[in-house]
């Protein structure tokens, strides 16, 4: 068996309980992420996503298990591992640029001032920020600061994003408009991005796979759910392919139905869920139709 | 409709003229041969140059002290500017030197909860002590008046600056410190470019309570170990019973205070940021 890019393995995390016993939040959670892969975890709150997440980043420690990354294990953060915090974390004495020039030496100390300072315009750039260059952050609205904060941790070019409900605080209109700001942004760069969310259209428009959580205590990762939709992705076109549907559905019926009693595979890695399987793609006239090889294609690709 | 500062200052100067007008004629000179007792006569009047001296008075001296404020005709008899130069000079030594003590202490015991325990007792312990109660034992070890004044200023700024550098620090967002984590930064990178910008306003704000009471306590601690500065001026005064010249250089105590506070003020802007 192949190593993969990320491994997990055995996760759990443990708190007392405050009555002299002990509270397990999640427990043996297992996964794989590939190189260039875009997942999103998906689960009722309070089930231990953040944790994980942290976990992921060095942030917090795990109480048992650990996680490996390009074979090394990870112990503390690091750069490699870039994270965008819900609530943006932007210096705000900094101005906008400041923020991401500020992360860009710290990635790159040898690099030049002006090549730093480009190369961070490049990216506030493609948010769309290059007319707030200046701006502090308490200058910005909440939807330009979590774009700042999005170009910063794309700046680092880190081999793992990690993306703690990035849009959670936004109001839907400037959510849908830095979706599309995602969906761009991930097409330039294709980095690994690893990512929470509680909207499941955000998670179907962004994800290859879609990881589903069980509830806590004792939370897993039961299942992982294949997005069997194209790139590139659209928002406003999206739902009018019959797999977006077949997919929203099945994630629904999760979270609705099954998110209480779910488990994963008897070896517990999460069971693997194809709600789309077969069901036909609108492609352009050029493209195969095929949904099987629109995936082999960009596994390759990747 | 003039704007609020105009009218605020039009008000300002009505009240001023209102309390100098009430203070001048509250402080007329009795009439003069007729009023005076026998005893008064006998006394050569003294009654009369004991009196609160009236603004007039005190305007007329004010301009003559500040239109040559460095004179210096010996131990005695020096200018105004000179005098509070010593005192400025004494306070700014004293101040900077809590400051290269309090801010490095303050930043360990604001980052480890360890050293914060520890060296918290002492802190309450030594805080509420009245700084001037440490001049004796000051001028014993330190064999100088000057230094001991020096030693005093020291002590009393070194607490607000301390506590608020270690409340600053400890209070720093989280989030902002994982933000150094999670992009490598070294404890003194972190320590120069996260930790101090943030906590910045806080600490500042505790070296202006500390220039303020510096400012306060040089008064008094010179008035103890005499020689020169502002504290011995007044109480000098006050002997040669010059009343005009007390109520003077307790308006100037005032000026210069405030414009102590005004710099930490403006310094305060500079750091200052908005989440
Ligand atoms: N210090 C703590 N002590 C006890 N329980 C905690 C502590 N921190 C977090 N938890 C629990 O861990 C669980 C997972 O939290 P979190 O990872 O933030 O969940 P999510 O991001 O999925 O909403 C929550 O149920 C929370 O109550
Ligand atoms: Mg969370």
């Amino acid at each position: 068996m192949t190593k993969s890019f990320l491994e997990v393995d055995g996760l759990s995390k443990v708190y007392p309980d405050g009555l002299g016993g002990e509270l397990t939040v999640f427990e043996d959670i297992r996964f794989a992420l590939e190189k260039g892969e875009f997942v999103c975890i998906v689960g009722h709150s309070g089930c231990g996503k953040s944790t994980i997440l942290n976990v992921l980043a060095g942030l917090d420690e795990a109480s048992a298990g650990n996680v490996v990354m390009n074979g090394k294990e990870v112990k503390g953060p690091g750069l490699e591992r870039g994270v965008v915090f819900q609530n943006y974390s932007l210096l705000p004495w900094k101005t906008a640029l400041n923020n991401i020039v500020f992360a860009v030496q710290a990635r790159w100390p040898k690099w030049s001032k002006e090549k730093v300072k480009e190369h961070s315009e490049r990216y506030l750039k493609m948010v769309g920020l290059d007319h707030a260059l200046n701006r502090k952050p308490s200058q910005l609205s909440g939807g330009m600061r979590q774009r700042v904060s999005i170009a910063r941790a794309f700046a680092t070019q880190p081999e793992l994003l990690l993306l703690d409900e990035p849009f959670g605080a936004l109001d839907a209109l400037t959510r849908g408009v830095i979706q599309d700001e995602l969906v761009k942004i991930w097409e330039e760069t294709r980095q690994t991005v690893f990512m929470i969310t509680h909207d499941v259209d955000e998670a179907i428009l962004l994800s290859d796979r879609i990881f589903l959580m069980s509830n806590g205590p004792n939370a897993r990762i039961a299942e992982s759910v294949k997005v069997d939709i194209p790139h590139p992705r659209a928002r406003a076109t999206i739902f009018q392919n019959p797999a977006y549907h077949k997919t929203r559905d099945y994630l629904v019926d999760f979270l609705v139905n099954r998110s209480g009693s779910a488990l994963p595979e008897k070896d517990g890695s999460p069971k693997v869920a194809e709600p789309a399987k077969g069901v036909a793609q609108p492609e352009p006239a050029t493209a195969q139709s095929e949904t099987e090889s629109e995936t082999a294609a960009r596994a390759v690709n990747a | 409709m003039a704007s609020l500062n105009v009218r605020a200052a039009l008000l300002s100067v009505s009240f001023l003229v209102l309390a100098l007008g009430l203070w001048e004629m509250a402080t007329q000179p009795p009439e003069a041969d007729a009023a005076m007792t026998e005893y008064e006569r006998l006394m050569g009047g003294a009654d009369q140059e004991s009196r609160v001296p009236p603004p007039s008075e005190v305007i007329k001296l004010a301009w003559a002290e500040l239109s040559n404020p460095f004179y210096d005709a010996g131990a005695n008899d020096k200018g105004i500017g000179i005098q509070l130069a010593y005192s400025v000079y004494r306070v700014l030594t004293g101040y900077l030197a809590a400051m290269a003590v309090a801010l490095p202490i303050g930043f360990l015991i604001g980052m480890s909860p360890l050293m914060y325990k520890a060296l918290n007792p002492y802190i309450q312990v030594l805080r509420p002590i009245s700084p001037l109660a440490w001049m004796p034992l000051a001028l014993f070890i330190i064999q100088d008046s000057d230094a001991s004044a020096i030693f005093v200023i020291f002590i009393c700024s070194i607490w607000p600056m301390l506590l608020n550098t270690a409340f600053g620090v400890a209070n720093v967002r989280e989030d902002w410190v994982n933000v150094a984590r999670t992009h490598e930064l070294s404890p003194v990178k972190t320590a120069l470019t996260v930790i101090l910008p943030a906590a910045a306003p806080t600490i500042l704000t505790g070296m202006r309570i500390s220039i303020g009471i510096a400012w306060l306590v040089i008064v008094a601690a010179e008035m103890l170990v005499g020689g020169t500065g502002i504290g011995y001026y007044v109480w000098n005064e006050w002997n040669n019973l010059d009343l005009a010249s007390v109520i003077f250089s307790i308006l100037m105590i005032g000026v210069v205070g405030m414009l102590l506070d005004l710099a930490l003020g403006k310094a305060q802007k500079l750091v200052e940021y908005k989440e």
